[in-house]
């Protein structure tokens, strides 16, 4: 299989030269097209700034990351923004709708950025596949957290994106409508073909992706392929 | 099924339509935050169609404001030369002799001066004489009546049929004059108007030495002419010989100017209600701009590039500046409507106030500008929200762009400059207007920011709570102080500074009629007539220690200069009124303590009748026209021809009211001349003051009397009907003011009724609440009214100093009911955007806020 994304050397530090703070230290891993990926490790360990250099967020301080073959650092803001906007999908935490837009028009921005036409059907497939047809026209604001979240899924699955970073997606939420997200994220997936990357410390939702990369410190400290542990299981 | 029509990005239609859907629950806050400028484009629309509407009026009520298509005129009669050459023109014509003159109201004993015009012919030739009953305009030239301007009827309980003598002739009433030709409220409330016919003027006896009287000729053609071709053949002859040509172009010129220059200085002040909005609508952006970081971070996430969303929040702004602009727009298309009737008395035609598109044009152009200039700095921000945002809200981008923040400053200063230019249509006044606007916010920012730090600085720790949050809240993130202090600020500091200027040019009147100083003048007192004039006044009581002689003349050459050779020469600083003027002159052998000799030395006595008499020039004229000590002046008096040399310059202190003098004649030189004489002195009332004049005027009917007590009256209500409108502009200039006020009060609502609820939560009354909004409001109120009174005593300082040459001492009257009046409309907005917080459940209000 191919490599999805190429991650090389990373390093990323804040502050001034005289107080930087690494808050990570030579990153290095690949991730293959398709695959699962959990993205572990306590408070404070990186992950999230790891998520956002590898989706293009930020850039690191050191090293180099490819994403779908496409080198990220050479980009400038815009160019990066591109990328985003047709080889990424994004669940965040706290859902991150936008809150003047209905439940559809969230989730059909993606596609209207790439600048695609006759969208709405689409758009309505994936909201039905969350459940949530009937709360097209409903703002984030009238819905549950849960369905924030699902809409959201929807959203991030609606530009047809070859990678789908997700920020701990069930973080917010409670164990039931953490269940329910955990089986949409996991199911879209599949039928997309997508690759999937989730940032969490639940250590259920990461058990069941196929790898688990944990980090400690800015570094990463275990690297796991849990797929063939299953397989062997 | 999807298809791509432009794979490479979004249409500008769908950023105009992702910019009205995500203006969807701000749309009221955006509107509110572009309402700050709408009184400033209101007060800009209303004053430009003004403009526009008196420009067209002007244009067509032009003849009427001349009454003829010609007219000669000057302070003397016309030679025989001009008599026949202005005979000679036209198809009709009218004189007219005009002068100031007592007037007694026979059935009241009232005695007033005023300016009496004799009239001959059909004048007006255009437009009418509008009286009352309608046909006295015409049918009092045939009889010995007059007609009297109606507030001066008012005045004395006169009604149509009474009499009134002027000069040693009695005539009746024939109707009340409510308006002629060129005249409008402010010239009736200065010198009120009585028209006679001409042929009655001898009988009465005014018409004799010393007697100011301006003539005029006026001349209608009935038969096509081109009258510029005929002005342009005779001017040279006419203004020549020391008259005034008008026509009617020329006078719709003059009269355009004038009302464009106060058209200009209204718009200025306009102006700055609008930039005073602008800073309520920059100030409103930053917050509304902070507020959807979240939204930006996540669009640029989805893949929206910096240009993108930068685009959205720009047609947003555009959308509601163009809405506020229009409704600008619209309300002061109304209030235009309402102007003419506030300017009526100022006003030179009547005004019929239209539509004005132009003028609803760039009403609506500047809108769009001014609120894409003053949000451009936070909208610029946006291109600096990372993305990084949506993972992180407390994440910090970089600093903004220095020089980018430059080049928007320089644009505004390049706005403001360019704007005033319009008006002023000078490069340097028009920077010092910028300067001074950017010198004024640069005042009250600096205080906003010394507030800021001295309580920060010195925090009354030990103080109660309430008073402890109230005066934190001046300092803490997302303060409205600087905001607050600048608009309310300069809202009072325009406001107080036309009260303090208007009291300043009542003072220096006022001054002159206070203590012990002369406040009755009477003049065109005859030779013969004099010793009866003092007598009469010791018998009433005045002090009078004599009368000072005038002999009056006119200067033929300086150095052999005469203006013809003024006229062909133009590198000589002399002015040609230098040779037109009439001069009044004394002579005497002492200076008054109102004089000092600046240069040269003053000569008493004229000793040595071999040589010519040694002269005393006033500095200022002297300087004016470039005359120096030894320079020879000789003077036409009344056809005797005098040779005088420049002995002194001196300098005269205008202000006291007395006999001032440009030319001053030793002793021994003009006591044989023409003369006649003036008195001065002073009466204690009213009431004396009305029986001194009746007595003065039944005996000498000829002399005129000005009482002091009537100057400023008059010029009172002079300055009440000017100021009024200035006023009316400054206190447009507040209401912005107070727009911004109550925009950037319901934006720190959004921002504090989180922390108002959680107050509320933990257990903070009702009470306590409302005392620290009221402890913050009061402060913010106090701070910018005395800012503003500050700037504005400054302002006055240096006007009463520089310009009106007297001492500034401000009436504080005025001063604490402003202040008074601007802290309690600070408290109350304040107080009133609370109650929402405090009279609902803390759930309640947070689940409308989210």
């Amino acid at each position: 299989m191919d490599t999805i994304l190429s991650v090389s050397h990373v390093s990323k530090s804040y502050g001034t030269a005289d107080h930087r703070l690494k808050v990570l230290d030579d990153i290095h891993f690949d991730i293959l097209a398709g695959d699962t990926v959990a993205i572990i490790g306590p408070s404070g360990s990186g992950k999230t700034t790891l998520l956002g250099l590898c989706a293009g967020l930020d850039r690191p301080t050191e090293g180099s990351i490819r994403l779908n073959g496409i080198s990220l650092e050479s980009l400038d803001e815009d160019q990066r923004a591109r990328v985003r906007n047709q080889h990424i999908g994004f669940v965040f935490q706290n859902f991150q709708l936008l809150p003047t837009l209905t439940a559809l028009e969230n989730v059909m921005v993606p596609m209207e950025l790439q600048g695609l036409k006759n969208i709405r059907s689409h758009a309505m497939d994936l909201l039905s596949k969350v459940g949530l047809a009937n709360r097209q026209d409903h703002y984030p604001v009238q819905l549950s957290g849960g369905e924030q979240q699902r809409v959201s899924i929807a959203r991030a699955f609606s530009n047809q994106p070859r990678i789908l970073f997700a920020d701990e997606p069930t973080g917010n939420l409670d164990a039931e409508n953490s269940e329910l997200i955990e089986r949409l994220l996991f199911d879209l997936n599949r039928e997309a073909g997508t690759t999937l990357v989730v940032v969490t410390h639940n250590p259920e939702l990461a058990a069941k992706t196929g790898r688990i990369i944990a980090l400690k410190g800015g570094k990463v400290i275990s690297d796991l392929n849990t797929s063939s542990e299953k397989t062997s299981n | 099924m999807i298809t791509s029509s432009r794979p490479s990005g979004p249409s500008v239609a769908w950023l105009f339509k992702m910019a009205w859907r995500d203006s969807r629950r701000n749309r009221s806050r955006l509107f509110l935050f572009i309402s700050s400028i709408i009184l400033g484009i209101a007060a800009l629309v209303s004053v430009q169609s003004l403009s526009d509407s008196l420009r067209s009026e002007i244009e067509r009520q032009a003849a009427e404001l001349v009454g003829a298509d010609l007219v000669i005129s000057g302070n003397k009669a016309l030679n025989e030369d001009l008599g026949k050459l202005a005979d000679s023109l036209g198809d009709r014509r009218a004189s007219q002799k005009s002068f100031p003159s007592m007037a007694l109201f026979l059935k009241s004993g009232g005695a007033r001066l005023v300016q009496v015009r004799a009239l001959e012919g059909d004048y007006p030739f255009y437009g009418q004489l509008k009286t009352i009953p309608a046909n006295a305009g015409r049918s009092f030239r045939d009889r010995q009546e007059i007609l009297v301007d109606k507030g001066l009827l008012l005045q004395f309980n006169g009604e149509v049929g009474d009499t009134v003598q002027l000069g040693m002739t009695t005539f009746r009433i024939a109707g009340m004059l409510e308006s002629a030709p060129g005249q409008t409220g402010l010239t009736s409330a200065v010198a009120p108007v009585i028209f006679m016919p001409m042929r009655y003027l001898p009988e009465t006896g005014l018409e004799q030495f010393g007697s100011r009287i301006n003539h005029a000729r006026y001349i209608k053609f009935d038969r096509k002419t081109d009258v510029a071709g005929l002005v342009e053949r005779i001017e040279d002859r006419i203004e020549g010989a020391g008259y005034e040509l008008t026509t009617i172009e020329r006078q719709q010129e003059q009269t355009s100017r004038s009302f464009r220059d106060v058209g200009r200085f209204l718009s200025l002040i306009g102006f700055v209600a609008l930039l005073l909005g602008c800073i309520g609508v920059a100030s409103a952006i930053h917050v509304y701009i902070r507020e959807k970081i979240g939204t930006i971070a996540i669009l640029r996430c989805l893949g929206a590039t910096s240009q993108q969303a930068f685009l959205i929040y720009l047609f947003q702004i555009l959308t509601f500046g163009g809405l506020g602009s229009m409704v600008g727009a619209m309300l002061g298309s109304a209030l235009q409507f309402y102007l003419p009737v506030l300017l009526k008395d100022i006003l030179p035609v009547s005004v019929e106030a239209r539509i004005s598109w132009q003028a609803i044009g760039s009403g609506l152009g500047l809108g769009l500008i001014i609120s894409l200039l003053f949000a451009l700095a936070p909208l610029l921000s946006i291109r600096r929200i990372s993305p990084l945002n949506t993972l992180r809200m407390d994440f910090q981008s970089d600093k903004g762009d220095r020089l980018t923040s430059l080049f928007v400053y320089l644009l505004m200063l390049a706005f403001i400059w360019g704007f005033s230019f319009l008006q002023i249509r000078q490069a340097l006044p028009s920077l010092y207007f910028t300067l001074a606007v950017v010198v004024s916010f640069l005042i009250l920012a600096g205080f906003a920011r010394l507030l800021m730090w001295t309580v920060k600085r010195f925090f009354p720790s030990g103080w109660p709570y309430v008073w402890r949050q109230g005066l934190a809240n001046l300092y803490r993130p997302q303060n409205q102080t600087l905001v607050l202090l600048m608009s309310i600020g300069l809202g009072t500091a325009l406001f107080c500074t036309v009260l303090f200027i208007q009291s300043i040019l009542l003072d220096r009147v006022r001054l002159s009629t206070t203590g012990a100083q002369p406040n009755i003048v009477v003049f065109d007192i005859q030779e013969s007539q004099r010793d009866s004039i003092v007598a009469i006044s010791k018998r009433q009581g005045l002090n009078v220690s004599g009368t000072v002689p005038i002999v009056t003349m006119r200067l033929t050459s300086v150095n052999q200069i005469d203006i013809d050779s003024l006229r062909k020469d133009t590198s000589l600083p002399m002015r040609p009124w230098l040779f037109n003027r009439e001069y009044r002159v004394t002579f005497r052998d002492t200076l008054l303590a109102s004089e000092r000799i600046k240069k040269g030395e003053w000569t008493g006595v004229w000793k040595d009748q071999t040589k010519a008499p040694l002269i005393s020039l006033e500095e200022g004229l002297a300087k004016r026209n470039g005359i120096k000590l030894g320079d020879t002046l000789t003077f036409d008096v009344q056809g005797a021809p005098m040779a005088t040399i420049v002995g002194s310059l001196r300098q005269v202190e205008w202000n006291r009211i007395q006999t001032n003098f440009l030319v001053l004649f030793p002793a021994g030189v003009l006591e044989k001349a023409p003369k006649f004489h003036v008195l001065v002195s002073r009466v204690e009332s009213q009431e004396e003051s009305a029986r001194y004049q009746q007595a003065v005027v039944k005996a000498f009917p000829n002399v005129s009397i000005i009482d002091l007590g009537l100057v400023l009256d008059v010029v009172s209500t002079l300055l009440d009907k000017i100021g009024f409108v200035i006023r009316f502009m400054a206190l447009y200039c507040m209401a912005t003011g107070v727009v911004v006020l109550i925009a950037s009060v319901l934006i720190s609502k959004y921002q504090r009724m989180r922390e108002s609820v959680l107050l509320r939560t933990i257990g903070a009354s009702r009470r306590q609440i409302l005392a620290i909004t009221a402890i913050e409001y009061l402060m913010l109120g106090a701070m910018a009214a005395l800012t503003g009174i500050l700037l504005a005593m400054g302002g006055s300082w240096i006007l009463a100093e520089q310009v009106f040459d007297t001492a500034f001492r401000p009436q504080w009257m005025p001063v604490i009911s402003v202040f008074t009046g601007v802290c309690l409309l600070t408290v109350a907005i304040g107080m009133a955007n609370s109650r929402q917080v405090v009279n609902r459940p803390p759930l309640e209000v947070l689940r409308d806020a989210s």
